[in-house]
Order: structure tokens, then C-alpha cells, then sequence
């Protein structure tokens, strides 16, 4: 979602931080499933091996990534299935309001795809007359709050059940007050249905993209990508192109490796192929690429396209527990996010790179081991040599590294104030002190540990 | 062997305690140890804002100090995995390449290259350990909780050689404490957030001190702990390792 606010990770994240019992809640909520992925992983003493394989197959398929994606047209199209391509977010918004508008539709349900929140899908139909319904249930919380989701498995994580009913309640008419989860979703589920029953188009986003046969595999644990798809007559799935696996039997891999690492489930509850179409129905594939080939050209950071969207490195990531999916201002949040986005638009996710402490985790809980914290590292080089870095930031830098490089002035700085104190990383921005605001600083010594080494060398002597 | 004793320029100007008592334990422990009088600073705090670039007078500051030694071993982790990473220097790239591979933090360097299996040392506290996560992810000196593997900890290994001394049982293991360079500053609410649940984490399981085999990390919680009055206190691995009391 594009930043409204226009303010960055560290100013959003301040404010989120303004309500510790709620950060506490976040962070609580989302390391507790990051232990049932742990739980769930632990389970298979083949895990780190499967992790591999899965790496090595998206590894081939980004180095072949043409071959696949034309046999997959090629198997799709004789499936029957209409194959668009779509360069942009642009170019797919136009290509799924085309379809719609040849047919004379104007409402439709969608499961969730974060693919069309990257290309911000549900606006571009609203301007243009087509209602849209999330049927996903926390999709369709966040759509009912206005807000965008903030995790890209779990889209209203950050919103307490009392919250959800506050917004039942003013829109879908449940109970004043009403908390209860299995009331409300029962509530949702009535609402949907009747969703389901008169939409005449349903949209999908598509997990895996088998090449060798030209179906695609859709995962949810609602159904609701499957509710929406039989009943309409017609099915428009939105796929980047990364999707792509080679061959079915290496769904066995990705589908082993998907829930677990997403929600600690062993699979999801729905892995939906799509391969036909129904007699006198229709099925759509746009397959988008939208800054993907930017991406796949930048030899450091293509690794970031073997993406399986299991949110993991988002449950795992201390920063993003305690600082809100919407804190990153853009659809895909969290530490997959922070790479994928500067490659959209560098200026504007200058920020998102350095909203990390570069810890690794997220690289090592990712089921297709991508190189995250590195490839945050390999960013922020990125962004500075673009001119994307304060300017008071680099002056000090240049201090910094002058001084660092002279054991003169090191040791004469040091003895002046304790260089650290001066120059050292938590007191670059020493007008305001951030570090101070919760800490006390360290206290300096009588004499630094070289002081103390030359004065026992000449004692010895 | 010989060795040289590498201490990052926050410790030197902060901790010198710590870097006294790694070099006392690594004599006590019969190593012949230098410390290269010209050493500053491992380029860290540059590379990790982006500005790698400048790093290059640091690096080559940083070969010259350190060429020519078995082993170079460094009480942080952090410092140790820069080097390990990062160290380049066009005009001399062999010689940085050959200090990549010498340089060791200090509890993988006992327990993997000295082979340390007692210690005379007494500490009779309870102590929390906070894995940093360079010393754990980047050095893998202990398994981390991601992957699916057995568990082992270099630094808790020792400190069980440490008389009296008893490790408390922390509910994260290793989650991040938000130092983070930079970090801790740009980000400056998450980071402190970050800090104090990691330090409550010890408090609520009854450490008395935090260690860690990373200053850095310390230096943070030491900085919430003073602040928030605590009496738990910090102490580096290599301070307690090197301790010998009757108390
Ligand atoms: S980067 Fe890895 S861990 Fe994060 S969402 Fe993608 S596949 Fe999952």
C-alpha cells in the first residue's frame, strides 16, 4: 500500500511503539507462530534437506525462468485457459477490468493475492464502477476496516478480536460488543456466502504454476479461493511470473514446506489445481511481471524472486514484531518485503533496508534459504551509492572512517572524549540522542584498554 | 603459535576490562599473545549504514596491524564476522584473504582451536547468556532455533567449566536484543523495545548478570538495565572465564 502518511519505518514504528501493551500483543501473537512453525519443522528430520531442494528448484527455474514460463503458456493454452501477460501493475489492472467489462460485470469476489495489493487492484476497480469483495476472511476484515493488510499470511494480525467485532457490527450488522471469534466468523461465513452465490467473477492468486501441465495451485485454509472460482463463470487467476515450478512433483516439496513454515499446519487445508475450465466457463491467467526482470537482472538480489509467500521471515523478524506490518507503508511488509521493494521504487523504500539489525534469522527460517539479511546488507550499499542517504548521515560517515583509518587520531580522539562518544553509530545523530531516550550511556573509563597495555609493556620492561 | 589480540574500538575505549581479561585467560592458557599497537576499528559501523565504500583506509589499517599471525582472536563476535565477511583490499586482496580465515571471536577460538575442556575459574552467580546473533548466525558459535539441527553452544560450554556458576533458562533463546549498529539509533523505539524484552527475559527468570561473547549487545542492555535502575548486570564471557573467586 503506497504511504499515505508519508512518513517513514522508524516514524511509523515510533508511533506504533507509543502503545506498549499492543506491541507486546503483536509480538506475543506472532513469535507464537513462529513456534508452531518450529514445532511443525522439527517434526522432519528431513527439513533442512527439503529447504535445499526446494532452493535448488526455484534456483532453476530463475535461471530458465523463459522455457518454463512458455511451456506453461503452451500446456495452459491447450487446457483451454487464456493466458494474458501483463508488464505492469498498469497493464494487469486494465487486462482484468477488460475482461469484466466485456462481460458487463460489475461485482466481484476475489481471494487473496497479495499480487493485487502490490498492483493496488481493488482501487483501480472501485474508480472504475467494479465492486470487490475479499472473501479471506481476515482480507476481508482489513478491507472493511479501509486498511491494507499487514502480513501478507496473516493480513489482520494486528487488529484484537474486539476491534473485528466493532467493525462486524457497523457493517455486517452482528452484535453490539460481540467478541466471540466463532461468532463472528459465522457471521462472515453467512455474508460471504451470499457473496459467493451472485458474483459472476471471481479472482485468484496463484501459489505454484506447474509448467509440465499448465494448472496452478491455490492454497487456502478457508475454501474460499475454491468457493468463489466453481461458482463463477469466470475465473481470472493473478500470478507473477516467479510462480512457476517446473514439475508437478515438486509441489511434494513446496506444499511440505509452505504451511509449515507459514502457521505450523502440516498443509493447508485447501491446495485447489485449476487446470480446466467448465464447460461454458471461463479461466484467465494474467502473469505479471512488474519490476520482476528488473529484479532478476540484479544479480544480488534475484535470489529475493524464489518468494513462496509463507510470511515466515515476517513471523520470525524482532523488527517487524514490534513495529507493525503497516509500519513498512508497502504491501509486502516485513523482511521479504524490505528487499522487494526498493527494487520498485528506490527513493521512496530508502528507509526499508536499514529497518532491520541484520540478526539472520529471517534467512535462516525461509524454506527457499533466501539470503535476506545479506541481501538487506547489499541494499543499503546500494541506496547510499544512489545518493538515497541523509546527507548528514554521510558527513559523519566521512569523519567517522577518517578518523577509524589514523591510529594518530584514534587514539587522540579517543582520549578527547572517548571517541565512541563522538563518532561511534549510536551517537551519529548526537543533537537529538536517540540513544538516551531509553538508555544511559555508557560510562567511560579512566584509561582505554591500549592506555592500560602501554603502561604494563613498560612496566614489564 | 602466534596470536594476536584484536580489540574493536568500542571495547578499547569502553570496555577495557574485557580485553584485559581475554588477554590474561589466553596467557593463562599458555598463548603467546601481541596486541598490534596501531589497531582501530574493524570498519563495521560504516559498512553496516552503507557506506562500505569508506572502509577501505580501515581495512588496510587492519591487514597491515594483523598480517603474519597463526591466529587473530577477538572478544566480540560482531567485529570477528565483519572481518570473516567483509575485509577487502583491492591492492592487497591475498593478504585479506588470509586474515579472513585466521580470525577467530574467543570462545570458538578455546573451545575449537586451544581445545579448552577445564578452566580455573569460580563465579557463583546466576547468570543469563544472550546469544548475539553474529556470534550465532553469522559464526555459528551456538545453534540457532531456526534450523533443524543439533543443539550445541560454544560460550555455554565453557561457562559450564565455571565454578558456582549457574546458567539461567531463558524463554526466547535468541531473539535479536535490537542493537543493531545504526540500528539503535535510526530505529531508536523498536531497538529500545527490542533491549527491554530481552533484558526482561533474564530479570524474569532470575539472572543476576547478562553475558554475552558480544559487547556490543551488552553495551546496549547495560545502557536499559543502568536506566532502568536494575541491580542484574552485565559482564562479558571473557571476564567470568578469566574470574576466580571464594566468595
Ligand atoms: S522470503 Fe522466505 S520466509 Fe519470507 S515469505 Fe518468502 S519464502 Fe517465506
Amino acid at each position: 500500500m503506497s504511504n499515505v502518511t508519508g512518513k517513514s519505518h522508524p516514524e511509523l514504528a515510533a508511533d506504533f511503539n507509543k502503545d506498549e501493551p499492543r506491541v507486546d500483543w503483536h509480538d506475543e501473537t506472532l513469535w507464537w507462530v513462529r513456534a508452531k512453525r518450529d514445532i511443525a519443522a522439527h517434526k522432519l528430520p528431513e527439513w533442512e534437506l527439503l529447504r535445499e531442494t526446494a532452493s535448488q528448484i526455484k534456483h532453476n527455474v530463475l535461471s530458465n525462468l523463459y522455457t518454463y514460463l512458455q511451456q506453461f503458456e503452451a500446456n495452459a493454452q491447450k487446457n483451454g485457459v487464456v493466458v494474458h501477460w501483463a508488464a505492469d501493475a498498469a497493464e494487469h489492472n486494465q487486462i482484468v477490468h477488460k475482461l469484466l467489462s466485456d462481460k458487463g460485470i460489475n461485482r466481484m469476489v476475489k481471494s487473496k493475492s497479495m499480487l493485487t495489493e502490490e498492483c493496488h487492484l481493488n482501487e483501480y476497480l472501485k474508480e472504475h464502477g467494479i465492486d470487490v469483495i475479499d472473501s479471506d476472511l481476515g482480507e476481508r476484515i482489513v478491507q472493511l476496516a479501509g486498511e491494507p493488510p499487514s502480513h501478507i499470511v496473516l493480513p489482520c494480525i494486528h487488529k484484537k478480536k474486539e476491534e473485528i467485532g466493532d467493525i462486524f457490527h457497523e457493517h455486517l450488522g452482528s452484535a453490539k460488543g460481540e467478541s466471540d471469534p466463532k461468532i463472528l466468523t459465522e457471521t462472515a461465513r453467512q455474508h460471504l456466502r451470499e457473496v459467493f452465490l451472485t458474483r459472476r467473477a471471481a479472482l485468484t492468486g496463484v501459489n505454484f504454476a506447474v509448467a509440465e501441465t499448465g494448472e496452478f495451485v491455490i492454497c487456502t485454509n478457508e475454501g474460499n479461493a475454491d468457493m468463489g472460482a466453481h461458482l463463477a463463470e469466470i475465473h481470472i487467476a493473478s500470478m507473477g511470473f516467479e510462480k512457476i515450478i517446473p514439475e508437478r512433483k515438486h509441489l511434494g516439496v513446496f506444499l511440505r514446506l509452505l504451511t509449515r513454515s507459514a502457521t505450523g499446519q502440516p498443509i493447508t487445508t485447501y491446495s485447489s489445481h485449476f487446470k480446466k475450465p467448465q464447460e461454458g466457463r471461463e479461466i484467465h491467467i494474467v502473469i505479471v511481471d512488474n519490476g520482476r526482470s528488473i529484479q532478476l537482472g540484479r544479480e544480488d538480489f534475484r535470489n529475493s524472486l524464489k518468494c513462496i509467500r509463507c510470511g515466515a521471515c515476517m513471523n520470525t523478524c524482532p523488527v517487524y514484531r514490534k513495529s507493525g506490518g503497516h509500519s513498512y507503508h508497502t504491501a509486502i511488509a516485513g523482511p521479504i518485503g524490505s528487499i522487494l521493494a526498493p527494487n520498485l521504487d528506490m527513493k521512496k523504500y530508502a528507509d526499508l533496508p536499514f529497518a532491520s539489525t541484520l540478526c539472520g534469522s529471517c534467512s535462516n527460517v525461509c524454506p527457499v534459504k533466501i539470503n535476506i539479511h545479506e541481501q538487506l546488507y547489499a541494499w543499503r550499499q546500494v541506496i547510499v551509492k544512489e545518493g538515497y542517504s541523509p546527507a548528514s548521515k554521510t558527513a559523519a560517515m566521512k569523519a567517522m572512517a577518517f578518523t577509524l583509518s589514523s591510529p594518530v587520531l584514534y587514539r587522540s580522539a579517543g582520549k578527547m572524549g572517548r571517541v565512541v562518544f563522538k563518532y561511534a553509530p549510536f551517537a551519529v545523530n548526537n543533537k537529538l540522542n536517540p540513544w538516551y531516550k531509553h538508555r544511559e550511556m555508557p560510562k567511560a573509563p579512566e584509561q582505554s584498554f591500549g592506555e592500560w597495555y602501554s603502561k604494563r609493556k613498560e612496566g614489564q620492561n | 603459535m602466534k596470536v594476536a589480540l584484536f580489540v574493536p574500538c568500542y571495547v578499547d575505549q569502553f570496555y577495557p576490562k574485557a580485553a584485559i581479561a581475554t588477554l590474561e585467560l589466553l596467557e593463562k592458557l599458555g598463548v603467546e599473545v601481541h596486541y598490534p599497537k596501531n589497531q582501530t576499528c574493524c570498519g563495521q559501523p560504516m559498512a553496516n549504514s552503507g557506506y562500505e565504500h569508506l572502509t577501505t583506509g580501515c581495512n588496510n589499517l587492519f591487514i597491515d596491524n594483523f598480517i603474519g599471525y597463526d591466529y587473530i582472536v577477538c572478544p566480540s563476535g560482531s567485529c570477528t564476522l565483519h572481518i570473516k565477511e567483509h575485509l577487502h583490499s583491492p591492492e592487497q586482496e591475498e593478504k585479506a584473504v588470509d586474515i579472513r580465515k585466521r580470525v577467530y571471536e574467543l570462545t570458538e577460538f578455546l573451545v575449537d582451536v586451544l581445545k579448552v575442556d577445564n578452566l580455573k575459574a569460580r563465579f557463583p552467580y546466576k547468570v543469563g547468556l544472550h546469544n548475539s546473533c553474529h556470534g550465532l548466525r553469522g559464526l555459528r558459535i551456538s545453534q540457532m532455533s531456526e534450523l533443524v539441527a543439533p543443539a550445541f553452544s560454544k560460550p555455554a560450554q565453557l561457562l559450564d567449566m565455571v565454578e558456582g556458576l549457574e546458567l539461567v533458562p531463558l524463554s526466547r533463546n535468541d531473539d535479536c536484543c535490537g542493537f543493531g549498529g545504526t540500528f539503535c539509533v535510526v530505529e531508536e523505539a523498536v531497538s529500545s523495545k527490542m533491549g527491554i524484552d530481552r533484558v526482561d527475559d533474564h530479570i524474569e527468570h532470575g539472572a543476576q548478570y547478562i553475558t554475552s561473547a558480544d559487547l556490543s549487545c551488552l553495551m546496549h542492555l547495560e545502557g536499559i538495565l543502568r536506566r532502568q535502575k536494575s541491580d542484574v548486570k552485565v559482564i562479558h564471557v571473557a571476564e567470568i572465564l578469566n574470574h576466580y573467586s571464594n566468595e
